[in-house]
């Protein structure tokens, strides 16, 4: 049975899947954007208070273990529904992934460069700067990539406070209980995160 | 055997020389730790001369180095460079004018040898031609061929090489003052013994101040041409290397020169 169907699913509703598409690559380009500025800050912050590292990594586990249903609803009284919402609970998110590997990877670099380096007259920005960050560059890749592939995830969910993406496809598809939504809202989501992996891989692989 | 640092110098001369470092009463603890790393330290260091500073792990000998590149601050006392307080210099300018090398080297694996010692000129924003012209110069001080060398990376070289390194990159600026924290610790017998002829030869070539930290009683002696006996945070003796071995002035001296001459001993019996 099946395949005809889909295609011809897919031929008559290619619209609003693409439209859904490119909201969800909206979705994820915004929370990047915001998830890497304000990883950035708090991390050169920790630089220079390594303990405030510590501490934000603890807060941002604890929050990452909060079901993604239940942020969303706790935002909505304060933000309303909507995309702010959903940029702002993913952003979250992805500090705990993205703090966690740029911290380790940056604490990580051979304590023996480091001292070498400031003892040769590096400040502690150059330090990071010139030493740490491209001696790290390794972990902060992976960091940038689970938040990618997490936000591609989660931001599914997104869609039931009326974030739009794939998740309204998806979820569309549950609701009226048509299997050819839920695939092709599955198989669209699960092709975007191995696209967007598969980027960061070759990024990664050129460096 | 052991070919003495022929710098040995008169106590006259010694005093007629400028004071480049001086310690008043230092003193720096570490939390947790029993006694003082550095205790009421006292010390003046003339220009040009080779300090070695020997003593046990944990004596306060590395402590002492990095008080004098604010690696550490003290708890108390101060520390003058030539004549002036370095509290009240900012420390990244300060490490500037100093050279470091540590026993780990610490060369930075993602920069070639050539980039690794530009580091200093390149922060100082020297101009490229004479930044390439110091790196082609202190590669062939260090005994490197700059042609062969310059584009390869720390890993690609041996531990006596990447030490060679270490010491042209921490001699880029002309620094009047040079930190060694047992630089050839980690290095074999023979490439160390090669090594320390050189770090000789360059001492006496450059006419700049030498701080060496090491736990061998025999390049201590060998290099320095006063040494600093340091034990539990405290200066033991600090006097040219035949002052100490005629008169050791304290019991733990004393022992550390005996232990010396019965390796020695050892030696002899077996030839």
């Amino acid at each position: 049975m099946g395949g005809t169907v889909v295609i011809e699913y897919l031929l008559k509703h290619y619209d609003d899947l693409l439209i859904a598409l490119w909201e969800h690559i909206q979705l994820l380009a915004l929370t990047l954007f915001f998830s890497l500025l304000i990883a950035g800050a708090l991390t050169v912050a920790s630089i220079y208070m390594p303990k405030l590292g510590e501490i934000l990594i603890q807060i941002f586990s604890v929050l990452y273990s909060v079901p993604s249903i239940a942020l969303f609803a706790i935002l909505i009284p304060v933000t309303g529904l909507g995309r702010t919402t959903a940029v702002i609970v993913l952003t979250a998110y992805n500090q705990y992934l993205l703090l966690r590997n740029f911290i380790s990877g940056l604490f990580g670099v051979d304590p023996a460069v480091t001292e070498a380096a400031s003892g040769l007259g590096m400040s502690k920005m150059q330090v990071l700067l010139k030493i740490r960050i491209p001696l790290a560059k390794k972990a902060l890749f992976t960091g940038i990539q689970l938040a990618a592939v997490s936000t591609i995830g989660i931001g599914t969910i997104a869609s039931m406070i009326h974030a739009g993406g794939l998740g309204t496809i998806l979820f569309d598809g549950l609701r009226t209980l048509n299997v050819y939504k839920i695939v092709a809202g599955s198989v669209l989501s699960a092709g975007l995160a191995l696209l967007v992996d598969g980027i960061f891989k070759c990024l990664e692989k050129k460096q | 055997m052991l070919q003495k640092n022929s710098m040995t110098p008169s106590n006259k001369e010694i005093e007629d020389k400028e004071t480049v470092i001086e310690f008043r009463n230092v003193s720096k603890h570490f939390p947790g730790s029993r006694f003082a790393a550095v205790n009421r330290l006292n010390l003046k260091i003339r220009e040009g001369e080779f300090i070695t500073i020997l003593g046990s792990s944990g004596c306060g000998k590395t402590t002492l180095l990095k008080l004098v590149n604010r690696l550490y601050e003290p708890d108390e006392g101060e520390i003058l460079l030539f004549g002036e307080p370095i509290h009240k210099k900012n420390p990244v300018e300060l490490r500037r004018g100093i050279g470091y090398v540590i026993q780990q080297i610490g060369l930075f694996p993602h920069m070639t040898i050539e980039e690794n010692v530009a580091v200093v000129p390149n922060l100082l924003k020297w101009e490229k031609k004479k930044v390439a012209n110091r790196v082609d110069e202190l590669l062939s001080l260090v005994g490197l061929d700059p042609d062969e060398y310059k584009k390869r990376y720390p890993s690609q070289l041996s531990g006596g090489q990447q030490q060679r390194v270490g010491l042209a990159r921490a001699l880029a600026v002309e620094p009047k003052i040079m930190l060694l924290d047992e630089p050839f610790g980690a290095l074999d017998a023979i490439t160390r013994t090669v090594l320390q002829e050189e770090l000789v030869k360059i001492h006496q070539g450059l006419q700049k101040t030498f701080l060496f930290v090491t736990h061998d009683i025999n390049e201590a002696i060998k290099l320095g041409s006063r040494v600093i006996v340091m034990n539990e945070g405290r200066i033991l003796q600090f006097a040219t290397p035949k002052e100490i071995v005629q008169n050791p002035k304290d019991p733990f001296v004393e022992q550390l020169i005996r232990s010396a001459r019965e390796q020695e001993k050892l030696w002899e019996e077996l030839l």
